[in-house]
């Protein structure tokens, strides 16, 4: 369980967000959802324990965090395979039975991710959405409680959105993973999440999906 | 050709100034440093005719330089753009302090040669012990650091996401760069050090798909490179550092083509 009490952000003299409380029960699926600076990229580095709110506290009852943002610097050169590049998350280890478990659990992820045929492609000639499941396989090798998806759909094509959301849906329900999905999309929110934390006037709102409306995604503040 | 002493000395120091060159390259082109690497190259002639004016050796003086200006370069700035101005602004400054210090001092146009262009003739065999034991150090601390620098080298965003200290690991890096950059000078030169620093990562990065397999094959290209230059640099008289440096731009090109060969087919 994930639970605000009176939370607050400032940066200086700039006001973040203020009083903040919310509650997100384990294995719920939320999207956080509200302008551009509105607060949702600081509210989840709070989480991440990657900043800390100026008052008022957070408890989490998990705090092992799968992230997966939008951009990732990966160009046309990058070199390493799918695989190596999920590998990259892996901890240092000579015993060759920690090993052996690394590599199983690689070849699951992959499995579960919809990877295992395309494991040896470079990553750098992958498609958007290949790429975004090796994010996710990635975030997956640390035994998350909790997934973030940072517009992790942004940049995709619809139905490959579609096909990336199934599966985090999927991981939602057969591994109880809490899932915290920061979009502008009206659709995806409408169709996997029962509900939004919407971030207004530097307050935090929570509401049911059938009471998100379109006007909630515009961009700007 | 290794019945002479200073040959046998150059090979020695060569093969290790390959392997730490090979193995720290591979991380500096995937952290997009190669004009960094080249800076501080410059940087180190200025250390080196430093520690010539003021009586220590070339060496210290170039550690000394390399070492301060990669910590306070990797402080400046994280903005790629700001950090590439503020580098090649730096590098203009060294090159001209090196010039300076140089003819402060009263010695020859020939010892400013060896340190901008290297020599394996002046190499004794006390300067293969300090550069062997500084090669040693880096390869340790490369083992010891390697899984959070391979992966913040090779997905900056997701290290910073999992929780790595990556602006430790940066200065870390920097460091090892600054004294792989002041071990590899001596032999290739301060100018062409980067040559060795940056082109066998560079072609490993086509021709290799895992972390260990890139640091194979740039070692690899490091070591033959340098002791080919080194042979051919013995029968012909010519430099070695002209052999290196064209032996690596020929693997690069090969391994750009072999890339694209198989990209089309």
């Amino acid at each position: 369980m994930i639970q605000a009490q009176h939370l607050s952000k400032s940066f200086g003299n700039q006001l973040v967000f203020t009083d903040l409380n919310f509650q997100i029960s384990d294995g719920e699926f939320v999207s956080l959802i509200g302008p551009n600076g509105s607060g949702k990229t600081t509210l989840i580095k709070i989480m991440m324990g990657l900043e800390k709110p100026t008052s008022g506290n957070l408890q989490m009852s998990h705090h092992t965090i799968g992230y997966v943002p939008q951009f990732r610097n990966i160009d046309n050169d990058y070199p390493l395979s799918i695989e190596q590049f999920i590998r990259l998350n892996n901890k240092f280890t000579l015993n060759p039975a920690k090993r052996k478990e690394q590599n199983q659990k690689i070849q699951t992820i992959l499995k579960k991710t919809g990877l295992t045929n395309l494991k040896n492609r470079p990553l750098g000639l992958a498609s958007g959405g290949e790429k975004q499941k090796a994010y996710l396989a990635q975030a997956l090798l640390n035994d998350p409680k909790i997934l973030i998806l940072d517009e992790s759909t942004a940049s995709l094509d619809v139905e490959v959105k579609m096909q990336l959301m199934d599966l985090v849906a999927e991981l939602n329900q057969k591994e109880h993973l809490t899932v915290i999905f920061i979009t502008h999309d009206y659709d995806l929110t409408k169709k996997y999440t029962k509900r939004a934390l919407l971030f207004e006037n530097k307050s935090l709102k929570q509401v049911n999906v059938s009471d998100v409306s379109k006007n909630m995604f515009k961009m700007e503040g | 050709m290794l019945q002479y002493e200073f040959m046998r000395q150059a090979f020695i120091a060569s093969t290790f100034i390959a392997i730490t060159a090979g193995l720290v390259g591979v991380f500096v082109v995937s952290r997009n440093m190669s004009f960094l690497s080249h800076t501080l190259s410059e940087i180190g002639f200025a250390g080196a005719s430093f520690g010539v004016l003021v009586g220590i050796s070339p060496l210290a003086g170039m550690i000394l330089f390399t070492i301060v200006s990669s910590i306070a370069v990797g402080g400046l700035s994280n903005e790629s753009s700001r950090r590439e101005a503020s580098i090649s602004a730096m590098s203009s400054l060294f090159i001209g302090l090196g010039i300076l210090f140089l003819s402060l001092s009263s010695k020859s146009s020939s010892y400013a040669t060896n340190i901008l262009f290297g020599s394996i003739v002046g190499i004794s065999s006390k300067e293969v012990q300090q550069l062997l034991a500084l090669a040693i150090f880096v390869i340790i601390i490369f083992i010891i650091f390697y899984k959070p620098l391979a992966f913040d080298s090779f997905d900056h965003i997701g290290a910073s996401a999992s929780g790595l200290k990556t602006r430790l690991l940066s200065v870390i890096f920097l460091v090892t760069l600054a004294l792989s950059v002041s071990i590899g000078a001596q032999i290739v030169g301060s100018l062409l050090v980067f040559v060795l620093l940056t082109l066998p990562g560079a072609t490993a990065k086509y021709l290799a798909h895992s972390v260990p397999k890139m640091i194979l094959v740039s070692v690899g290209l490091a070591l033959s490179g340098v002791w080919l230059g080194l042979y051919l640099a013995f029968i012909t008289n010519w430099p070695v550092t002209f052999f290196i440096a064209t032996y690596e731009v020929i693997a690069y090109f090969i391994g750009l083509g072999y890339k694209n060969y198989k990209l089309n087919h």
